[in-house]
């Protein structure tokens, strides 16, 4: 099961830019480790992020092994309409975990 | 497991350094180890948002409300179905369990409650659903200030918990407070010693990407200085638990801080 916290301000004002800050419970185990027997931990990490607004891509991101365990990302989109933002993390294994904000435009 | 090892130059310094010096004073306020961290981790610490500990918080919440067992009872059916009602109770841990007869932390209460109150199979020391609840629990006391209970059957618990605090051990012949108190403020490995406060538990550890207890942090000193560490829960764990607790009065509870 994985946690995720998103944050998104409930209301903001046309033509502004605000702030989306995002945080993912993961791994990203590098597989570039060894476990305490000496053999090789499996990659696993998420290998892509995507966010869009209303439909509209506002940033995607293909992550690396040397990205550090839980990701972090905080980032920026301009108000247009009111609507809804999409986030969706890809694992190596194909797993899609998605989660949605609604943001009010004034 | 990543942990680090003291080298002997190391150790000869520190042993240096704690010959001659004076008792530690116990009527000085006791330092949250969050005085000691470098700015960037106290920052992250200080962003509700950011802070990684608290994805551990959040699982908490929802495990809060989750039934489990064979009475099919959530956390949140007798305790609060918001938050916990008796939050407070938190700041309070060790206490001891007069029916048990035995001092009882949070994790083990936690485990009570599983295994009598919703008759489900108690939690594993240290897997996720435990740092949750405990760090949920826990957080949910955030800025309250820490209690010990010392009185009655408590005293002798503590008195343990301060002599295995001040009982030299391993290859390197160290007792806790020789880094704790003796050498607080100097450098060890990268890292500033502290006083080795319990306020901030459990604790996110950026080196080790996770969550972890006051208990797995002692294992990890205890490795430090050569000595076997003690099973997790172990009695004389909990009894440092309570002296910390003791010696910590005052501090706020900063659950989940986070540290190197
Ligand atoms: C069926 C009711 C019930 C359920 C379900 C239950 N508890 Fe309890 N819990 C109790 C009772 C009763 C006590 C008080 C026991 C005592 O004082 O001896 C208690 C005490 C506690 C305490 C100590 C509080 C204090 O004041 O010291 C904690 C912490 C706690 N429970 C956490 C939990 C958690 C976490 C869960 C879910 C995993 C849970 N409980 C599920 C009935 C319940
Ligand atoms: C060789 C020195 C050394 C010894 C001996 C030692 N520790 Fe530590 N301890 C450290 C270092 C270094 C850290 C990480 C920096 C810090 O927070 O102090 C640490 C961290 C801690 C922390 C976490 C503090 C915080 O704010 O997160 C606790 C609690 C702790 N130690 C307890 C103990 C106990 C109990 C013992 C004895 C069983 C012990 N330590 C023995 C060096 C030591």
């Amino acid at each position: 099961m994985t946690t995720v916290r998103i944050r998104v301000p409930s209301t903001v004002k046309q033509g502004e830019l605000f702030e989306i800050r995002t945080l993912i419970q993961h791994p990203m185990e590098s597989g570039q480790r060894v476990d305490d027997n000496g053999r090789p931990v499996p990659r696993k990490i998420l290998r892509r992020f995507v966010c869009t607004y209303n439909g509209v891509e506002v940033i995607a991101a293909d992550w690396h092994p040397a990205v550090a365990s839980n990701p972090y990302l905080a980032f920026f989109a301009r108000a247009g309409e009111s609507g809804s933002i999409e986030f969706a993390w890809t694992d190596d294994d194909g797993t899609l975990t998605r989660e949605t904000a609604t943001i009010q435009v004034t | 497991m990543i942990l680090f090892r003291l080298s002997h130059g190391l150790v000869a310094a520190l042993v240096l350094l704690t010959t001659g010096v004076a008792q530690g004073d116990d009527r000085r306020p006791p330092r949250s180890g969050l005085e000691f961290v470098a700015p960037g981790l106290r920052q992250l610490q200080e962003d509700e948002f950011a802070n990684p500990g608290m994805l551990w918080v959040m699982r908490g919440n929802q495990l809060w409300r989750e039934p489990a067992g064979a009475a099919n009872k959530s956390c949140a059916d007798c305790h609060g179905k918001e938050a916990p009602e008796n939050a407070g109770a938190a700041a309070g841990y060790p206490r001891f369990d007069a029916a048990r007869g035995r001092p009882v932390n949070l994790e083990s209460r936690i485990n009570l409650c599983r295994t009598e109150e919703m008759r489900a199979p108690p939690l594993a020391y240290e897997s996720e659903p435990l740092l949750a609840l405990t760090a949920y629990f826990r957080h949910a006391a955030r800025s309250q200030s820490m209690v010990a209970d010392d009185s009655g059957a408590m005293t002798a618990v503590v008195a343990r918990g301060r002599q295995v605090f001040e009982q030299r051990r391993g290859a390197f012949d160290l007792a806790c407070r020789h880094c704790h108190e003796l050498n607080v403020g100097k450098s060890l490995r990268e890292e500033r010693i502290s006083e080795g406060q319990s306020n901030g538990f459990p604790t996110y550890r950026v080196s080790w990407q996770t969550l972890v207890s006051l208990h797995r942090r002692f294992q990890a000193c205890d490795t430090a200085v050569s000595a076997e560490p003690l099973a997790l829960g172990h009695d004389d764990y909990v009894a440092l638990e309570a002296y910390l607790a003791r010696r910590g009065t005052g501090l706020a509870i900063e659950t989940p801080a986070v540290r190197r």
